[in-house]
């Protein structure tokens, strides 16, 4: 079974703890997450056969809390993709229909949760990694909170912007798996206690056993009173069947007593470009180590250094090679005025539009992808248009924010998901909200 | 006589980046030792974030920015409310993640001075800004050269130690003062316990040099920064000691004086100093700056420093010191100067000052002890641990139980070399001082033993009586005062 979607590039096991609030749970981990003694690719010949000799926070937390790693997920090369087909791996397939592609860059979690091949899955994302391919597939993916959630042992695409994040059938299942992952790491200095943050927790749910937040008990489906936003900007230019079935979700939690209110973010027009600046250019500078010294590929070149970074770093695909001359451009004196600062200054728009629309709204619903899954191929040789797919996820990443995909409902026959953004480090209203649509 | 215009007369303008490494624990963004163990093997002290591993993080080690910020305020620099790190992206082999985190818009001090003093003239040296960034691993081409290396090696045990860059303004007018500062700035960073001397790699200094039109300097010995960026300079880096800078920018000045002299430009260029031929080398043209494309590190939020600079406190920098000795204890400033050489020598003296007479314990702590340490190539700090076997034997000479000559010359010799408590050695040599019966008893003894010689002092020969105290010191064993001996003679052989 795993071979017919091709959702895994490795296949091994990391037994976890006997109990622990995950015991019996299988994982599957997104193949840029490091394992200890099981190589880790990062969908890409460049680390074909590297294997770390540590691994992340995040794996050691689950295995700890019970769950079993079943395998590494496929992926985008390095995360740098929206269908999972920039993998040097081959690309995954749709098991909502397998002629699509899963999503991405993290297709191969997706895949894998949605096939029943694992019970949980972990993906990255930096710009909607987790949110896409949950919503291609038919399952939940939720981003958390810059800062909720380790990296330390995810191999960086965009470090200022990606966090690992969970994908389940269930909203209830993606939330324990997060309460087992999220909370400060002494390895990652960006990493904050929710509890002690202004405006994390809501504090009417449970605290989980090590004084975490139990997220899962914010999966009660109770939206009454729950003021939801609904931005006009993104749902401009969407798949109209896409704009249907996720305005039927909506209609469905105010039934269920939420209002709902328009509401705008005026800045998210720019937000696709500022995070293509952004995330290129920190990919170009992230990227770099890959030169052969230390571990991955190497270019059996006779020539000085040089000559032999440049040879090695031959094996990157081509979307990889695209992101990291861009981003050196965007970084390039002369260029980093033009593009990086101004980059930073729309982010900055972006945070701000978020704030000002939480001052009203509790929670800001749009579909997570404008289109339904693109067929295989469909897109691999329009870079733009792919990046463009990227609209409604890249602002969350931007603004650091919370954000889930949840299933919505069909359109001919293939998943929409449904995206619910809060703010900082309020993770339980994001969870409760998409417990709601969950439940219709 | 010479034949130069006066526009041929030209002054020197050299400006330093010093990289020092900071004595921390361990490195600065990672828990890995500093301290390099002994025969260690390449790359084992190491981990995941220091080896630049996919996936790995920095952590910040406050332990170094405390460090930055004791810098700082001995440098009267000023030190931002939050301070920030940048990725500078370059490809070289030594740096594990080819990107060097570093500090850029946001250093932890700027805008600093330090005084120094050259041939009694003081100067003082302007900071235009120090931070802190990781020290790249380091490379060792087999086969000696780099173009006669067939390949390379690195070794990361290196990688991630703390560095504070240290930039001055151009204020240098000659390599003497570059010299002088560079003894300073070590000298008051092993005050504030930040820095080791000893370690090999510890300090590492490019120097900015160029010629000017001496017409050009104003008469406050400043160069209009107009003037400045008119001269091409170059850049001559690989320097690492105080003498090594003062030679390197002696025969970089020299050389370039010869262009000048021969009708030629200087170009605007980056030379490598090659201790062991003496000379700088041409390393490449400056024409090609490198871009390396700055941008802030998000792994490392932004830190709050605004209060450490009041929270941490420095000791009494060494020219505050030595002024108080001057005032306080009534020392000449070479006594002064050399008890306060090192933090630990002046906290010694200081100690030992505290019980007794500060002029005796001047004399036995800059003249006795350091001597003898510096001898047996010891240091103030093997003995800082023997506080009170030194002071007692100064309270020995003090209360005349014990001759000066001895204490010198027997007893704090066998200290240092033996290990011994100054009584042990003063019981087994058998140095108490002799009594005054025994000594007179000596005295008449050699007067009435050596008549030729009581013979040649009456007819006026002064060396005669020397003769006849060795005589009396041999019959004591050395305990007699020479001094009470001479008058004891005197008195006899006059009266």
């Amino acid at each position: 079974m795993a071979t017919e979607y091709n959702a895994f590039i490795t296949e091994e096991t990391i037994e976890g703890d006997e109990d622990g609030p995950l015991a019996g749970t299988t994982v599957a981990v997104k193949d840029n997450i490091s394992t200890e003694g099981i190589r880790t690719t990062c969908g890409s010949e460049m680390l074909a056969d590297y294997v770390p000799p540590y691994s992340a926070t995040v794996v050691d937390r689950l295995t700890d809390a019970g769950a079993t790693v079943v395998g590494k997920t496929n992926m985008d090369e390095f995360g740098m993709g929206t269908t999972t087909e920039t993998s040097a791996f081959g690309p995954t397939r749709n098991p909502a229909d397998p002629d699509r592609v899963p999503g991405g860059s993290s297709g191969g979690s997706a895949a894998a949760v949605a096939a029943g091949e694992a019970d949980v899955a972990l993906g990255s994302d930096t710009g909607g990694s987790v949110r896409c391919p949950a919503a291609f597939c038919g399952v939940v993916g939720i981003k958390p909170t810059y800062g909720l959630v380790s990296r330390y042992g995810l191999v960086a695409y965009a470090n200022s912007l990606e966090q690992i994040g969970p994908i389940a059938s269930t909203v209830e299942e993606a939330a324990e798996a997060l309460s087992v992952i999220a909370g400060p790491d002494p390895n990652d200095g960006t990493t904050r206690d929710p509890t002690s943050v202004d405006g994390g927790g809501d504090g009417d749910a449970d605290a989980g056993a090590d004084g975490g937040i139990d997220y899962a008990a914010a999966a009660d489906g109770d939206v009454d009173g729950l003021t939801v936003g609904v931005p006009t900007e993104l749902f401009e230019g969407a798949d109209e069947r896409v704009v249907e079935t996720v305005e039927d979700a909506i209609a469905d939690l105010e039934a269920q007593g939420a209002e709902t209110t328009e509401t705008s973010l005026p800045s998210v027009e720019h937000a696709v470009q500022a995070y293509y600046v952004i995330a290129t250019s920190e990919a170009s500078s992230n990227l770099a180590r890959f030169d052969g010294v230390r571990y991955g590929h190497r270019a059996d070149s006779d020539e000085n250094w040089n000559e032999s970074f440049a040879e090695t770093r031959e094996a990157f695909g081509s979307e990889v090679k695209r992101r990291i001359l861009l981003g050196t451009y965007a970084l390039s004196a002369g260029y980093h005025d033009e593009y990086y600062a101004k980059a930073q200054d729309a982010r900055e728009w972006v945070r701000q539009d978020f704030e000002e629309a939480f001052a009203d709204v509790d929670v800001i619903a749009s579909p997570t992808m404008p289109v339904l899954p693109f067929e295989l191929g469909e897109s691999l040789d329009d870079p733009l248009r792919m990046y463009l797919a990227d609209a409604n996820t890249t602002p969350a990443n931007l603004a650091n924010l919370p954000a889930i995909s949840v299933p919505a409902g069909e359109a001919d026959g293939l998943p929409v998901g449904l995206q619910l953004v809060g703010p900082k480090f309020d993770e339980e209203t994001v969870i409760r909200a998409a417990s709601a649509v969950e439940d219709r | 006589m010479s034949t130069r215009t006066a526009s041929e007369e030209r002054a020197v303008v050299i400006g330093l980046e010093v990289h020092v490494q900071l004595e921390t624990d361990t490195k600065v963004f990672c828990g890995c030792s500093t301290e390099p163990a002994d025969d260690e093997e390449p790359n084992t002290r190491t981990c995941p974030t220091c080896l630049g591993l996919p996936g790995a993080l920095p952590v910040l080690n406050e332990a170094a920015v405390e460090a930055a910020v004791k810098i700082g305020k001995a440098l009267d620099a000023d030190i931002p409310e939050t301070t920030t790190f940048h990725r500078k992206n370059y490809y070289y082999p030594d740096l594990p993640k080819n990107f060097q985190l570093t500090q850029y818009d946001a250093p932890i001090c700027a805008d600093g001075e330090l005084e120094v003093s050259v041939d009694g003239e003081r100067r003082t040296i302007g900071i235009t800004r120090a931070h802190l960034e990781e020290d790249p691993g380091s490379i060792q081409h087999a086969g000696g050269s780099i173009e006669s290396a067939t390949h390379t090696l690195v070794n990361y045990n290196r990688a991630g130690t703390p560095l504070m860059e240290v930039v001055t303004e151009p204020d240098f007018r000659s390599p003497a003062e570059t010299r002088a500062f560079l003894a300073k700035l070590e000298e008051v960073l092993e005050y504030l316990g930040v820095f080791d001397a000893t370690r090999d790699g510890s300090l590492r200094v490019d120097a900015n040099v160029s010629l000017v039109d001496a017409d050009e300097v104003t008469e406050d010995g400043s160069v209009p920064e107009a003037v400045l960026a008119d001269a091409n300079r170059a850049e001559v880096k690989n320097i690492s000691s105080h003498k090594g800078a003062e030679k390197a920018l002696a025969y970089e000045i020299t050389r370039q004086r010869n262009v000048l002299r021969r009708g030629r430009e200087i170009e605007q260029e980056t030379r490598h100093w090659d201790e062991g031929r003496g000379v700088t080398v041409s390393m490449r043209s400056k024409e090609a700056e490198k871009d390396y494309r700055y941008f802030r590190e998000a792994d490392l939020p932004a830190l709050e420093v605004s209060d450490w600079k009041d929270r941490i406190p420095i000791p009494e920098l060494p020219d505050a010191r030595r002024e108080r000795f001057r005032t306080e204890y009534g020392l000449d400033d070479e006594a002064a100067s050399k008890l306060t050489s090192t933090k630990e020598v002046a906290d010694f003296f200081e100690d030992v000052a505290g019980e007794y007479d500060p002029e005796l314990a001047a004399t036995w702590v800059a003249d006795n002890l350091l001597g003898e340490l510096n001898y047996r190539e010891m240091e103030i700090t093997d003995v800082t641990d023997r506080l009170d076997e030194f002071t007692r034997l100064v309270e020995l000479v003090d209360a005349g139980e014990l001759t000066v000559k001895n204490a010198e010359e027997v007893v704090l010799r066998e200290m240092l070399d033996e290990g011994e408590d100054p009584e042990s050695v003063i019981e087994r040599e058998g140095l108490g001082k002799a009594e005054s019966d025994e000594v007179e008893t000596a005295v008449e003894a050699a007067i009435e033993e050596n008549p030729d010689a009581v013979a040649d002092y009456h007819d006026g020969d002064e060396g005669a009586i020397n003769f006849l105290v060795g005589q009396v010191m041999q019959a004591t064993g050395g305990s007699a005062d020479p001094g009470q001996v001479n008058g004891l003679l005197r008195e006899r052989l006059d009266g």
